[in-house]
């Protein structure tokens, strides 16, 4: 279903923000204009960025503007701005990954992912805020600010990638990218009714994003619809050598799955409802609401042809302790990085101390609670003595994961689950309990550790907050999580006689 | 297979341990915050040792790659004043660190 003919710049979906550029209905300048209003009038309640430059902005979208008045050649996504999470290295622009180990950082290089969409003339509108170094599922963990959930201000927009889900979610910016490691796109899409992908690791470039997890981070679109998902994708994807785990291989036609997908025939596909992920005798920590909209929406594919069935992956039941050995291991080392020597923060030099004393009261400074928890966990794991049994036996859980992925692959063609146990809960509910914290990642955390591509589409709502549906597809099948979801999509907007976001109450102040 | 040592315990002192060799300034607060906390993520993490895990190999990377290369080519490197720019402390075209000797300088 497209944007109503009558709606404002801000609550239209890129895609069409992008045909009505080309044909010159709409400039890129007023677009943006647009967007820098909402987030002027709305962003000091919501708390989705950490940068804007409106100048900047408004130079950029100047110059597609004039580009497109002299008849150049512009792609499909010149001139519709953007909103980057902040872990995300943009040359010139502050980039902090939420710490304050990195404030006031001016990165001198672009991110593969930051170049690539300035090439296809995106018009960057500013970063968004998120967990400090990406560890968190609420954007609680970030050292500058909360960001609140456009559907209910009291509760968390999720996380990591929380400012880009709620900068979207509230009409902040058309479209972000956020990254996923865990669950960091799929968990706060799901949790703020939007659409949000985790790419097969490998195919969209880790160069310039700020290492957390090197062997599971990927970036990924963050948007309103399915299609905008699928094309913003298509954009950042592909091969880049400055990416020694970047795949050679073509991104895929991701929008035409998309299209086909909405056409609503799902015969012959085999779907495949994961047990261990809220199915019988796993339903614990789940809500009764979220399993509820997940039961209508398998409901739903069913009735559009597919064929579907009960799958077990019983290594599943412990993606969440491999994954929080695993994650923790490879931050304690990313992170010795920050050293307070090339950039960032420095804190007690003042020559009475010797390096590894500085180092130390800056790390001590610079990180919070939650990236010094896990460095410590981490550096434990890693530690002789402990290693086989912490490290090496969750890389082996791994490896039974994958298998559990592998075999479901000569059944069915994707697996689904719910893609969050729970929908957002109220900002300060879990912030002392770390454990509570991390069961929001339950379901996102296997496909992350296999590497797989796996999507969240919005399936209804519980108690009036959102709830995602997840399709995980086999590596490289990216394709197949795009018509699924498209099709879930397209048949419940055609129920529900408008898009999803559009059910939204437009938030006090925001009226462009 | 291996089985963690006794329930996910971390005394205080091997946290105090673990965040020097961190490198990490951690206060008294901390400690006793962090002790408490990271004993209940050991234990729920210490599961792993539940799987059977006998011939199973381990997965490092999702991606099995090995080797690889870029062209042997040379290409220019960020100029050193946008480089330094960035840093805490520069002095001399160079970054400028604390000492690195017990002693006085």
């Amino acid at each position: 279903m497209s944007t109503p003919v009558s709606a404002p710049l801000t609550s239209t979906d890129a895609a069409e923000l992008g045909r009505l550029l080309a044909a010159g209905e709409v400039s890129s300048a007023e677009v943006t204009q647009a967007y820098l209003d909402r987030i002027q009038a709305t962003d000091g309640d919501l708390g989705a960025y950490l940068h804007v430059d409106a100048d900047a902005a408004l130079a950029a979208a100047g110059e597609i503007d004039a580009a497109r008045a002299k008849g150049e050649e512009l792609g499909p996504l010149a001139g519709i701005p953007l909103a980057l999470k902040d872990v995300v290295v943009t040359e010139g622009v502050p980039t902090t990954s939420g710490s304050k180990i990195l404030e006031g950082w001016r990165p001198p290089y672009d991110a593969t992912v930051a170049a690539r969409l300035k090439a296809a003339g995106t018009v960057l509108l500013g970063k968004t805020n998120m967990d400090e170094f990406a560890m968190g599922s609420s954007t609680e963990n970030s050292a500058y600010k909360v960001t609140r959930n456009p559907w209910d201000h009291d509760r968390i927009p999720g996380g990591s990638s929380g400012g880009s889900s709620a900068a979207v979610a509230g009409s902040l910016a058309p479209w972000a990218i956020g990254t996923d490691t865990g669950g960091s796109i799929r968990q706060p899409a799901a949790v703020t009714g939007l659409v949000g992908h985790k790419p097969t690791y490998g195919s969209v470039s880790r160069f310039g994003l700020i290492a957390f997890s090197s062997s599971l981070d990927q970036a990924g679109p963050m948007t309103r619809t399915v299609l905008d998902a699928a094309l913003l994708h298509e954009a950042i994807g592909g091969h880049d050598p400055l990416d020694s785990t970047s795949i050679d291989a073509p991104v895929g036609v991701l929008a035409e799955a998309a299209r086909r997908g909405a056409e609503g025939d799902l015969t012959g596909l085999r779907v495949g409802v994961v047990t261990e992920l809220g199915g019988d005798g796993h339903t614990d920590g789940y809500e009764p609401g979220v399993l509820a909209r997940f039961a209508e929406a398998v409901a739903l594919l069913e009735g559009m042809g597919a064929e579907v069935r009960q799958v077990s992956c019983p290594a599943f039941d412990l993606a969440l302790p491999a994954y929080y050995l695993i994650a923790p291991s490879e931050a304690s080392s990313n992170l010795a990085r920050f050293d307070g020597v090339r950039y960032g923060l420095r804190v007690g030099d003042d020559g009475s101390r010797d390096l590894d004393e500085v180092m130390a009261l800056t790390r001590e400074q610079g990180f919070g609670p939650e990236v010094k928890r896990r460095i410590i966990l981490g550096t434990y794991a890693l530690s002789s003595g402990y290693y086989e049994a912490y490290y090496g036996q969750a890389q082996k859980v791994r490896t039974l994961i994958t298998r559990d992925f592998t075999s479901a692959w000569d059944d069915v063609d994707v697996l689904v689950s719910p893609t969050s146990p729970t929908v957002a809960w109220p900002v300060g509910a879990r912030v002392d309990d770390p454990i509570a914290m991390y069961a929001a990642d339950l379901c996102t955390l296997p496909a992350s550790l296999a590497g797989l591509p796996a999507i969240s589409v919005p399936c209804g709502l519980s108690d009036g907050l959102p709830v995602g549906f997840q399709v995980m597809a086999p590596a490289l099948a990216d394709d197949r999580c795009y018509t699924v979801a498209a099709a879930l999509e397209a048949a419940q907007d055609s129920a529900r006689g408008h898009r999803f976001l559009d059910g939204l109450a437009t938030p006090a102040g925001g009226a462009a | 297979m291996s089985t963690p040592s006794p329930k996910g315990q971390l005394s205080r002192d091997e946290v105090a341990h673990l965040a020097h060799l961190a490198r990490l300034a951690v206060t008294d607060e901390e400690l006793d915050l962090f002790a408490g906390q990271l004993a209940a993520v050991l234990d729920a993490v210490a599961q792993v040792g539940k799987a059977d895990v006998a011939d199973v190999p381990p997965t490092t990377h999702a991606v099995p790659m090995t080797n690889v290369m870029r062209p042997d080519v040379a290409r220019p490197s960020l100029p050193r004043e946008v480089v330094l720019a960035g840093a805490p402390a520069a002095e001399d075209d160079r970054f400028r660190v604390p000492r690195i000797l017990g002693e006085e300088a």
